[in-house]
Formats: structure tokens, sequence, C-alpha cells
């Protein structure tokens, strides 16, 4: 121990002596001797045996009947330290809520101290403080009502806060001023932990930002920065206001006891800069506000003191983010220039960071202090090391990639916190796939970062690399010789010692060698399998990988029956259960070359491989299991529904995780062995496939990223001798070659090492003077990287379909409008197409067209969809009920059978209802608008959205004028594509009262999977047909409706059809055949049985999810029943 | 701000406040591999630094350690001044203070903190106005604990910078 803690700890005695005088010491004795005991001992040990003593008196005395108030503060205060050494002891815990609740004001204090300090949001015993919160706030002693609100801004439970708000609120306006800027931090706590609870009370907020006294203000700005953090949009009128306060601070007002160190305010400074900074981003006007203010800012802040630096930092981060101004700018930039050449580290560390946040905007800053970065790179402060490299990140480009990496690379070798590496290496492989000037460059670049990363290594790190490799470019050739590189940096890898390598880097290896290796002729095949196979005999390597290797061996076993046969036998007495499956599959293929070619076709196009998600080759086994009396598959939702219908108590914390795992329900099927390895890797490797996925047709992507590779070594390949490793990056890039071979003859030599670093300067800093500043920032303009990457398929599509969805009028969809109309031509030609017509009552007009349309239905049923123009009929009719309103739906539509007319919303001028009615292909949301006022109202124009089905509206879905009194309809078709069990839509109508004066009138409804059910017309053949071809299937006993004396199996299937519009196809017996589909897409079947008192009913459909949704309308229409 | 802790030069602790809600044993966690950081970093260094997604900031008074984690958007400077404000206030309230006040009154040091931070916010900068909310509360103990008066220190709020 030191010699001034012994020092101490003589002088204790003395002290004590001095103490125990007074009577407070005495209360707080016992901690005193406790200290005094633990300082004393010498051993870890000792101090366990201590304190186990110690927290058994302090159990017994709290739990004594006797211990009186005072006894049990001071019990508190020993509870405390002993927490903060590290020992539980929250047996006292309910104790500190007692002394808060029951306790003098002293005893009280202590009491919440321990509160805030032992409970963490969220501990139940919160919930007792509460009272004693309620309480102490409607207390006239202002220091209870002080502690309190100190208590409740730092623990409370989340959902008592509607309890204590109400008071909180009150205490806004408080005579106190410390009471007041309690409140509003109480507030600012609650809107952290439930924003939506406190959203009532922003104008609260104003009155606190204009209290008279600046520390309420001060503490309301901690409320105003996160909610502009959250919208700067909402506040730009405050604009003025923040500007305002900033200047009277930077002016001098304020009272003398709100400086520090001479200067005003700095933490109210700093956080308006903040504020405005939010608020000027991206906006010349509000900008233009606070130039002057800035500029004053940045003028005052002269004096050389740590808290000037912290105001001119923020507000150079403030110039560098609003709108710039070329004055401003410039006079910034020279602070940073302030900033970095200071020979205060804590000083050069900001204005590295503010350069790496600057170089963004302007990359010539860092031109200018090359030097001084240069200087940092090698610094002997860790922290100020690495900002560095982030700011070298920043301007990386074509040009000084090599160098910077290898810098980056340089530094994590060195480095062993887990955190760094993670995040630098994977800035460098981003780096090296934007700007690698060469195949072996970054191969050996990609090795480094695998076997740096070690095994925290991000996932998709390796993920992304051999997707680069084996999507490729459009150039066949130079894929071909960079998947070659690799191939043959790995063989030289796995031919030295690879027991240390991380294991992703293993994987990557093997996948690359199972799957390119072929391309290098002059390497044995009969090598890479014994390389391989060498790797399955280390410990080192987890079973993970050694999927992954096998799953590369089955690819290049072609050909070498004998070593394979071997392997495989080995393997087959192996403990790990999916390395034996493995194993047979492996024996299975190589004794059969024309199930290997099918199901490994070498040089296959990426993305040509489909799989079966249904996993309908598993019907067989399914079946036979299910006649064996297996219990069927059901997902989780349904088992959480019959829990909650057994229990009648909705357990919704404890919810189920189900547990599926595909490996183990695949072992057996004998005839889909391919698939077999398919998904027992899928569960090995957790790959991103979704089993919800929709279509059968899932692109394999996942699979082949399976069998993956890993990292290599770095002080190892340098050594090492296969040809296309040894010429690494020395050979790269003309400038990093010359500052290599510059610093290898100088380094002795300190004379030239000034030279040797304008040398690193001019190969770091390449590129960013001459080009224009934009240039640097990589992102955008960089040149075109080198290694493209393909749209992943499944992105794309989703983007695309994503967009148009969202444009209603793209080409696409318009196209097939076009198609459709010419389709049904006949009927579509009478409605007014876009206009908004105002037909005074055209209906009757239209009736004939009607029945046509009716029977073209079995038509409209084969196509997949048809556009319903939303036009807009205005009827000068008053509104009067809403039943009145189908009166005025378009002839078109008119005999469709359609849902009650329900009112959406209203407000003064306008009322909203709609109406749902079913066409075959689409469900039609009609829209009516009544106008309630006497006066037109003019540009009213509706929206609506609704993120899961499709809607198809017309632009301009707009009328110009409403005359008073009158109603406009409007109607959109909605598609879906996808069950759900219930979705919402939300939408607005803008209007306009008065010119320039625009209302919105938000609206919102909720529709079912129900609406968007069709009865689907088949024959008692047909559907057994289709029965045999579905592949998803649900089975479920539903409750069977015995009332009415009729057959129950008639009642129960005729109250579904009613409230399912489902298609009864044939009652034999005790079984009924029911038919449905999703609008004119996938269809439903359902076949049930009746079984005791039950209904059995079996659901199959082409759509995974489908059938859950059907069955869980059909127990919501039979519970209802 | 997300924590601060006191340590001394031997990592012991010496106070700790937390305003994210963490389990003790990633508090415990934390609080030892951060002390052993700081502690092995040598007095020139900068007074932040990278740990995990968060930064800390730290200064050293005497033998005691001042550390504060704070995100990374927030002002490293500001952190600083805000641990020098509270040695202040702690030097104001024991005058000239020591790591023993500290030890044998810690519920003193936490009440001045939360009279100077609250939830992770600056509530109250002006010395005085700490102080005067601090003695309220105080005038009600009967005797102020008179203790520890050691200078054997030097000043402890002294800078060392």
């Amino acid at each position: 121990m030191s010699d001034v803690v012994e020092k101490t700890l003589s002088a204790l005695p003395g002290l004590f002596d001095n103490v125990t005088q007074t009577g407070a010491a005495k209360i707080t004795s016992g901690l005193k001797q406790l200290i005094r005991s633990i300082t004393e001992l010498t051993s870890k040990h000792e101090e366990e045996k201590l304190m186990k003593q110690e927290l058994s008196a302090m159990k017994e005395q709290v739990s004594s009947p006797n211990t009186s108030m005072k006894q049990m503060r001071e019990v508190m205060v020993r509870a405390m330290y002993c927490e903060m050494l590290g020992y539980d002891a929250s047996f006292t815990y309910i104790h500190a809520i007692k002394l808060a609740q029951q306790g003098s004001v002293l005893e009280k204090r202590v009491g919440y101290l321990a509160v805030s300090l032992f409970l963490t949001e969220g501990h139940e015993l919160l919930l007792l403080l509460v009272n004693t919160v309620l309480k102490d706030l409607q207390s006239t002693n202002l220091i209870e009502v002080c502690m309190a609100l100190t208590v409740v801004a730092q623990v409370f439970p989340k959902d008592m806060i509607p309890a204590v708000l109400p008071l909180v609120e009150d205490k806004l306006s408080h005579p106190k001023e410390i009471i007041r800027r309690k409140a509003v931090l109480a507030l600012y706590k609650f809107y952290l932990i439930a924003p939506n609870q406190v959203q009532h009370i922003h104008a609260k907020f104003r009155k606190a930002l204009c209290d008279k006294d600046p520390g309420v203000m001060t503490s309301s700005l901690h409320i105003y920065l996160q909610l502009i953090r959250e919208s700067p949009d909402g506040y730009k009128d405050l604009t003025g206001s923040f500007v305002a306060i900033m200047k009277q601070v930077v002016g001098g007002k304020l009272p003398m006891d709100f400086y520090y160190h001479n200067v005003p305010a700095p933490w109210l400074q700093i956080q308006l800069l903040r504020i405005l900074s939010l608020l000027g981003r991206e906006d010349q006007s509000t900008s233009e506000q606070m130039y002057e203010v800035l500029d004053e800012s940045l003028r005052r802040a002269e004096m050389n003191h740590n808290i000037t630096y912290a105001i001119l930092y923020e507000c150079v981060k403030a110039i560098y983010t609003i709108h710039p101004k070329a004055e401003l700018l410039e006079k910034a930039a020279r602070c940073i220039g302030n900033f970095v050449l200071s020979p205060k580290i804590n000083l050069k560390y900001l204005g590295l960071k503010a350069l790496t946040y600057v170089v963004q905007h302007d990359a010539k800053l860092a031109l200018q202090h090359q030097m001084t970065i240069i200087e940092c790179l090698d610094h002997s402060d860790f922290t100020i090391k690495r900002e560095t490299l982030e700011l070298l990140f920043r301007i990386t480009n074509a040009q000084n990639v090599t160098v910077i990496v290898e810098k980056m690379l340089d530094f994590l070798r060195g480095c062993g916190d887990e955190h760094t590496v993670i995040h630098l290496v994977g800035k460098v492989a981003e780096l090296a796939e934007k700007f690698a000037p060469d195949n072996s460059w970054f191969i050996q670049t990609m090795s480094d970062v695998f076997s740096i990363g070690g095994d925290s290594l991000q996932q998709d790190v390796p993920n992304n690399f051999l997707r680069l490799l084996a999507e490729g470019s459009e150039c066949k050739e130079e894929d071909d010789e960079l998947r070659l590189f690799a191939v043959d940096s790995y063989l030289t890898v796995l031919k030295g010692d690879a027991s240390h390598l991380p294991q992703h880097f293993l994987q990557v290896m093997s996948w690359v060698l199972g799957e390119y290796s072929h391309l290098q002729e002059c390497v044995d095949q009969r090598e890479v399998i014994r390389l391989l196979a060498k790797l399955l005999d280390q410990r080192s390597v987890s079973s993970e990988t050694r999927v992954w290797i096998l799953s590369a061996l089955t690819k290049i076993s072609e050909g070498q029956t004998d070593l394979i046969l071997e392997l495989a036998e080995s393997l087959s007495s192996s403990q790990d259960t999916v390395l034996r499956q493995q194993a047979q599959e492996l024996r299975h293929l190589s004794r059969d070359s024309q199930l290997q070619e099918c199901v490994l076709p070498r040089g296959a196009p990426w993305d040509s491989m489909e799989v079966d998600s249904s996993l309908s080759f598993l019907d067989g086994f399914v079946s036979e299991a299910l006649a064996a009396g297996a219990a069927p598959y059901k997902p989780p939702h349904q088992r959480q529904e019959e829990l909650s219908e057994e229990r009648a108590l909705n357990l919704e914390p404890y919810s189920f995780s189900l547990p599926v795992s595909l490996s183990s329900c695949s072992i057996t099927d004998r005839q889909s062995p391919p698939l077999l390895s398919v998904s027992s890797g899928l569960s090995g490797n957790s790959t991103e496939l979704s089993q919800k996925e929709g279509s059968s047709t899932l692109i394999l992507e996942g699979v082949r990223r399976v069998w993956g590779k890993d990292g290599y070594l770095p002080q190892k390949e340098t050594a090492a001798t296969a040809p296309p490793v040894d010429e690494p990056s020395i050979a790269v890039h003309p400038s990093g070659q010359q500052e290599v071979a510059e610093r290898i003859e100088t380094q002795p030599e300190p004379s030239t090492r000034n030279q040797d670093k304008q040398q690193l300067a001019s190969s770091l800093f390449v590129g960013l003077g001459t080009q224009s500043s934009i240039s640097l920032l990589g992102k955008s303009e960089a040149p075109p990287p080198r290694f493209r990457k393909k749209p992943r398929p499944h992105e794309s599509s989703s983007s695309s379909s994503g967009t148009s969805e969202r444009s209603s009028d793209s080409s696409s969809r318009s196209s097939r409008t076009t198609t459709d109309s010419f389709l049904y031509g006949s009927l579509l030609e009478e409605e007014p197409v876009t206009s908004t017509s105002t037909t005074t009552n055209g209906l009757s007009q239209n009736k004939h067209t009607e029945g046509d349309r009716r029977a073209n239905t079995s038509q409209i049923l084969g196509s997949d969809m048809v556009i319903v123009r939303p036009n807009t009929i205005q009827d000068r009719h008053p509104p009067s009920a809403s039943s009145d309103l189908t009166a005025l739906l378009p002839s078109e539509i008119k005999d469709l059978p359609h849902s009650d007319v329900i009112s959406l919303t209203s407000d003064p001028s306008l009322s909203l209802a709609s109406c749902r009615m079913f066409r075959d292909e689409a469900l039609l949301l009609v829209i009516f608008i009544c106008n309630c006022t006497d006066t037109v109202i003019k540009d009213v124009a509706v929206q609506l959205t609704c993120e899961e089905l499709e809607t198809a509206s017309l632009r301009g879905n707009v009328v110009d004028c409403l005359e008073g009194k009158s109603t406009s309809v409007c109607h959109y078709a909605l598609l879906m594509d996808e069950p759900h069990t219930n979705v919402s839509f939300t939408g607005t109508v803008s209007y306009q009262t008065q010119p320039g004066h625009t209302n919105t009138l938000p609206f919102s409804g909720t529709l079912s999977t129900v609406d968007f059910i069709r009865p689907l017309v088949v024959t008692t053949e047909e559907y057994g047909k289709l029965w045999l071809s579905l592949s998803h299937d649900v089975k479920q006993n539903l409750k069977l409706l015995t009332d009415a004396g009729g057959d129950p199996l008639k009642t129960t299937l005729n109250a579904l059809k009613d409230a399912l519009q489902l298609h009864v196809v044939d009652i034999i017996g005790s079984e009924g055949i029911v038919a449905c589909r999703l609008l004119s897409g996938a269809p439903c079947l359902l076949h049930c049985r009746v079984n005791g008192s039950a209904l059995a009913m079996w659901l199959r459909s082409p759509h995974p999810s489908l059938p859950d949704c059907i069955l869980y309308h059909c127990q919501r229409a039979l519970a209802e029943h | 701000m997300q924590f601060m802790l006191l340590f001394s030069r031997q990592g012991k602790l010496r106070l700790q406040k937390w305003y994210v809600p963490l389990s003790d044993k990633e508090k415990k966690k934390i609080t030892r591999e951060l002390v052993q950081t700081v502690l092995a970093r040598k007095p020139k260094m900068c007074s932040f630094l990278e740990w995990r997604d968060l930064k800390i900031v730290y200064k050293r008074y005497a033998s005691l350690y001042f550390c504060c984690a704070i995100e990374d958007q927030d002002n490293e400077l500001i952190t600083l001044e805000i641990i020098h404000r509270y040695v202040e206030l702690l030097d104001k309230y024991f005058g000239s203070v020591c790591e023993l006040d500290i030890i044998f009154n810690f519920e003193k040091a936490y009440f001045i903190l939360d009279e100077f931070l609250l939830g992770g916010e600056a509530q109250e900068t002006s010395k005085k106005n700490v102080l005067k909310a601090i003695e309220q509360a105080d005038l009600l103990q009967e005797v102020r604990v008179e203790c520890c008066r050691s200078k054997r220190f030097g000043n402890f709020a002294e800078r060392d910078s």
C-alpha cells in the first residue's frame, strides 16, 4: 500500500477521538468502525469474512422491531457502503423505502438517497415508493418536495407516471425556482422514458423556457434539445427565442452567479449551440438568423481556458452543421487550427475530432494539418492514434488507400481492445472493397482482416466478401482472376500451420476452395481435399467450421471417390450427429455422380438455385407421422390463442418462443438428400432465410453462404512462398511502394526522419489537394468501386415493388391499367375516367350495364387485378343519414355486395364515412366526403395509405370544389398479397375553406382478412386435385355449433360461410369441404370433419400464412356466433 | 451522462452514480474494466478515451480519479468542467476536501452531486445555489460533522495540469 494511505491510516485513530465527541458522529460511528476495520485488513479473503459478519449483523438489526429510525438511517448508510464495495445488501432495499416513507426529514433524505442508489428503473420495489412520493409532493415542507422531485427525476416506475404527473406539473408554477427547476427535470426524465405521457404539456415547456430564473430556463433546454433532435421542423419558430437568449448570455446579461471562471453560463451556451445547429441544419433561412450570434460567441470566447475551448468546439461544430457561410467557415477553420496545434493533448484530441467531422465538408483542411496528423499517427496515446485513424478513414481515396489501410492494420495488430478491433476491422474491409487497387492486394487485405478480426468479427464482413466473390462483376475473366488469387492464397495459408486461424477465416477459405478450386488447373484436387481433411482433424476447429469444410469437400469430391470414402468412413463414427449426417450424404453423393451433378452443379449461376421453402417434399413424412398419431404442427400464434382461451388470462410477458429445428425434422426423407444438407446447414449457421418468406422459390443465397471462409494470418503470409501472395501490398501502388522503400532505407537515421514524414504525408494525402473537395468523401463521389456489388436479388425485388406500391402512377401500374381497361373496356368506359364531373344523379342511366358485369365476374376471377378509378361524384343533395349514402355510390359498383356505412371522422367542415364493397378481385374502399357547411370547400384532396396492402388510387384524387351540404364519393381498390389478420389504413383529407388556408383531417380504420376472402367455386373433383397440389397445411379442432337442432356440421359451415364468404363445395356424411381464395390469388381449401363434439379442420394453401389467417377468423366467427 | 465513478489510485471505488438502468452484474463489470483501463493510463495522456461505444472522460485530483461516461456527440471538455465544478463544490462544502472526507461522508458527496446533476444532466451550475440547497437541508441536522480536516494532500481542488 502506498505511503500516503499508510500515513492516512496512522492518523485515523486521532481523527476518531475528536469526532466521537459530537452527536452526529455517534450515529455514523458504525460506518466509521466498519471503514476503519476494512482499511486495516490486508487480504481480500479477510475482507470477505468481515463483510459477511457485518452484513449478518445488519440483517439482524433491520429486522429487529426495536431499531429506531435513527439507527435505521445509520444502517442504511452502511448498506450503501457495502454495496459500493460490491457486496449484496439487497435485504435492506425494502427498509430504504420504509425509511423514506416513515422517517423524519433527515432520515427521509437518506432513505431516498438509498432508494436512488439501490433500485434501477423497473425494480418491482419501486412501486412501493409511489405513495411516499405522492405524499411528499404535496407536503408543505419545501425540502420534502425537493427530495421527492429529486428521486422522481432519477428513478420512477414508468407505469406510475400518470399518478404523479399532475402534481409535478403543478410544481412548474411553484414560487420557488429550485422546485420549478427540479419539476422541469422530472418532466424531462418522464419524456425520456415515456414520451407519450407528457405530450399534452408541451405548452408548459414553453412557459419554462420563458421562466424568469435562468436556472429553470436552462433546465428546460434539456427537453427542447431532445424534442428538436427528434423533429427539428416543429420548433423552427423558436429559433428567434434561442438566438435572443444566446445573445443575452454572450452579452453578459446574466447574474454573476451563473459565471463559471468568468465565462457566462457555459453550460447554457453549449446547450443553445447544439439546439441551434439542429435547427439550422439544411435550412438556409433559419441558419441566417443565427450567423450573427455564432460570430459573436466565436469572438467572445477568447480566454485561454478549457471552458472557452468547450464553447468554441461546439461553435465550430454548429457552423459546419448549419447552412454554410463562407466568412464563418473561415473563422471556424482557424479555430480548428488552434485546437490541432495546441500543445495541450486534450485540445489536440478535440481538434482531430473536429477535423474528422469537418473533412466531410472541406477536405482541404486535412491537407493544411497533414504534418500534425502524421505526428499524431505515431503518438504514444492510444486515444489520439485511434482518432487519427478515424480521420484518415474519412479521407481515403483510391490513391492513398494502400498506405492508410496499412496504417490501420498496423494499429490493429498492436491493439488489444476488442471493441476497437471490431470497429476498425469493419472499416478496413469497407475501404478494401471500395478502393482496392488490384486483386492480390484485395485478397491479401481481406486475409489480414479475417485473421486480425478473429472470431469476434461481425458476421457480415465474411458474408459480404463471399457474396462479392460469388456474384462477381460483369466481366467473367476478371471475376475468375480474383477467385484464382483467393484460391492460391488460401492454399498457401493452409499449407502452413492453420491451427491458430480464426474460425471465420477457415470458413471463408473452405468455402472458396470448395467453390473455386477447380479454376486452378495446376493444383491437384487431391491435394485440396487432403488440406481440408487435415483441418477436420484439428481440435481447435469448431463444429460449425467442420460443417463448412465438409460442405466444401462435398463440392470437390467428384472423381476422388477413394479419398472421400475413406474420409466419410472415419467421420461416420464421429460424436457430432450433424457431421455424421454430412458424412453419410458425402458417401451417397460420391457414389452417384448423376445425383452429385444435379445437387451441386459446378459453376452454376449464382441466383439460379431454388429451394422449396414450403418443405413440400416432407409431405409424405408428415402424413405418415400424422397417421401414426403425431400431433399436427401448430403455428405459434395459434398456440398462443389456445393458451389464452384455456387460461382466460392473457399471460403476455411469458409468451412462447417456439423451437423450430429444421435439421431434426429432415433427417429421414430419402428422396431429397440435397435439401437435407441444405436445411441442416441452415439451422447450423443461422442464415437469414426466413421461414415465412412468401414464395416457394426462394433464392438459395443463404445456403451458399453457409459454406464459408475465414481470415488469414499476417506475419505468416509475408513469409509464405506462394507466388501470388508473395508480391503483396508493396507492389500495389506507386506512391505506396516508394514510401515503403524510402522508409526501409532511411529509418535508422534520425536526421532523415523528417523527410520520412514528408514522404508519408505525400502518400497519405495524395489526391486530396488536386481534386475538388467533394471527391474526398469516398461515398457518393468516389471513383466507381472496383468491386461492384450486384444488388441482392431479394433486395432489389422488394425495393422495386416497394416503390411501385407507393407511386401509384408508376409505369408498370399504368400499363396494367391499360390492359385491364382494354379487357374490361365495356365495363369501364362509362366511368368518368379522371374527371370530377358533377353528375347530379346519373345512377339510373347505367343500370343496364350492371347485369353484364355480374356476368363477367368469372372472367374477372382470372385476372390478377383491375384498377378501379376512384372517381368522385358530387351530389347536390344534402347528406342525410349515413345509410342513404349508399345511394350515392357510382353506378358501376352500386350493385356489389357491400358493408354498412361507417362514419370515419369528422370536423366542423367535413365528415367522412366509409363503406367496403366486395369485388372479386379487390376490395373497394369507398369514402364519402360530406361538406357539413353551407359554404363551398375547395381543393379537397384525399390521400390513403396502407403499408400492408396495395392501394390503387388515381392520381389527382381531388375535388376542386365541393358545394355546401353536398357529398363527394371516391373509392380505392385495395389488394392484399400477403395475408394479415388485420390491417389498418390511414389517410388524410386536405381542403381549403378559405383560399390559402389548408386544413387537414386525418382518418384511419381497420380491415380484416375476411374483407379479402372470396368464395372459390370448384367441383369436388377439382377440389381433390387442388388439395394434393397444395403444400402448407394447418390442422386444428374448432368448436362445433350445435344449436337450432339442425345438422351441426351444416350449421357450423353455414355460419362460417356467412361470416367469411366461403364456398361450401360438398358435404358428405360427417365431412365437409369448403374453398375460398384470397381475392383472386392464392386459394385455401378447408376440410372439415365432425370429431365428437369438435370440428376437425384441415386447411391447405400454397401460401404459408394464409391457412393460419383463415383459421384465426374461423375461430373468431364461431366464438362470436 | 451515463454514469460517474470516483475511485482511488488503489482502484477502490469511492462513489458511483448510474444514470442509465443497468444490472448489478454489468455495473460491476464496467467498474472493474474502467478502473483498470484508466489507472493504466499515463499522466501525460489525454483525459478522454473511447470505450465500448461510450466516451470516458476522467481526471485525477490528488489520489482520487473522477470518471464520467458520456455519449459520442457530447462535449468532452464541458464534461471535464463538470467534474471540476463538482470538485469545487466538494471543496467548498468540506473546506479543502480530501479523499477521507469523501470516504467518511460519502452520503454528503451524493447529496451534493444530486443537487448539481439530476438524471445525468447539469441541474444547477451556480456554486452558490447548490450549496445553499445543501445547507438548507443540512440545517435540520443536529450538528454539522466536523471531521477530516486533514491537509496532508495539499489543496485537493487544485488542478494538476
